[in-house]
């Protein structure tokens, strides 16, 4: 089976976010000034072939675990569908 | 004694480091590709050194696909036997995500990429690098856009008890505050060692600054230390 997994990396809350603040200032400088708390943060998409839906999210995990993510910086989540 | 410099795709402080180690601390050289896996030449008295640049062209995270190169497995087997690696700015970020070092490099606080002579200081004289140069604060560049030490409180206390910090940023006469931060690095940290003493990273260039010609041989007592026995 054919499985998409969906993986949203985004920095820890308790760092700084350099570039979420530069996009915020920008942001205002705009008029938007009742925008606030802006984090970027990464989303990747991938393929996985499996047998279930279970097995396609163990490898994304690990995926994230081993290289998309570095938990020192950064969390994440993921959600799988099929196709 | 030799060094030995891993090249990978995207290092530009390569030939630099080559220079500084070859022709201005007369060093026997060797420039390695970062697919070849053949360390077998190297003995624990030799050191290999990644050089700074932009791996992969910082895809992902600066140093997180360059810590996957053939030469890095290698890398990794050699510091765990106790032979000496230095990495230098990308190369400091190499080895962080590689786990030969704990915490990472985050984007500087001020947001800018920062390019600019900065004082650093040795902070404990426990380490090879550290008892070598002492505690004279060291005029020596620095450029980066992601250079912000960063480690959980439990690793900093881990750092700090084991004396595994090598260098802070500080002022020219050598006094550690804010203002001499150039990216809001935790508690000022510029360089760093692993607990077996052999591992080192830093954001600073020792290699910019080892000439006469470049008016700055700063750095010429950080990289002499590396040829010494551990």
């Amino acid at each position: 089976m054919k499985y998409t997994a969906h993986i949203n990396i985004m920095p820890l809350k308790e760092l700084l976010d350099p570039q979420g603040k530069a996009v915020s200032n920008s942001l205002h400088n705009l008029g938007l000034t009742n925008v606030q708390g802006v984090r970027v943060g990464k989303h990747v998409t991938m393929q996985v072939e499996a047998a279930t839906a279970d097995a396609a999210e163990k490898t994304a995990h690990e995926a994230c675990k081993k290289l998309l993510a570095n938990q020192v910086m950064e969390g994440f989540e993921l959600t799988i569908t099929e196709g | 004694m030799k060094f030995g410099i891993i090249v990978f795709p995207g290092s530009n402080c390569d030939r630099d480091m080559m220079h500084a180690l070859r022709d201005d601390l007369k060093q026997e050289v060797v420039m390695l590709w970062h697919k070849d896996r053949d360390l077998s030449m190297f003995t624990k008295d030799d050191c290999i050194v990644l050089p700074g640049g932009f791996s992969y062209g910082d895809y992902l995270r600066c140093g997180a696909l360059a810590r996957f190169s053939p030469m890095m497995e290698q890398v990794i087997e050699f510091a765990n036997n106790g032979g000496k690696v230095l990495g230098v700015c990308n190369g400091f970020q190499i080895l962080c995500e590689a786990g030969l070092l704990p915490g990472v490099l985050l984007q500087n606080d001020h947001q800018k990429f920062t390019c600019k002579n900065v004082y650093i200081k040795g902070e404990s004289t426990e380490n090879l690098i550290g008892g070598h140069v002492g505690n004279k604060a060291l005029r020596i560049p620095v450029a980066h856009g992601e250079g912000r030490y960063h480690a959980d409180a439990e690793t900093l206390k881990k750092l700090q008890d084991n004396k595994q910090i090598v260098f802070r940023y500080c002022d020219e006469h050598g006094e550690v505050h804010i203002n001499s931060n150039p990216n809001g690095a935790i508690n000022n940290i510029a360089g760093i060692c692993n607990e077996g003493r052999n591992v080192f990273g830093m954001m600073p260039h020792p290699e910019r600054a080892t000439s006469d010609v470049l008016n700055n041989i700063d750095g010429r007592a950080i990289l002499e230390a590396l040829t010494h026995m551990n």
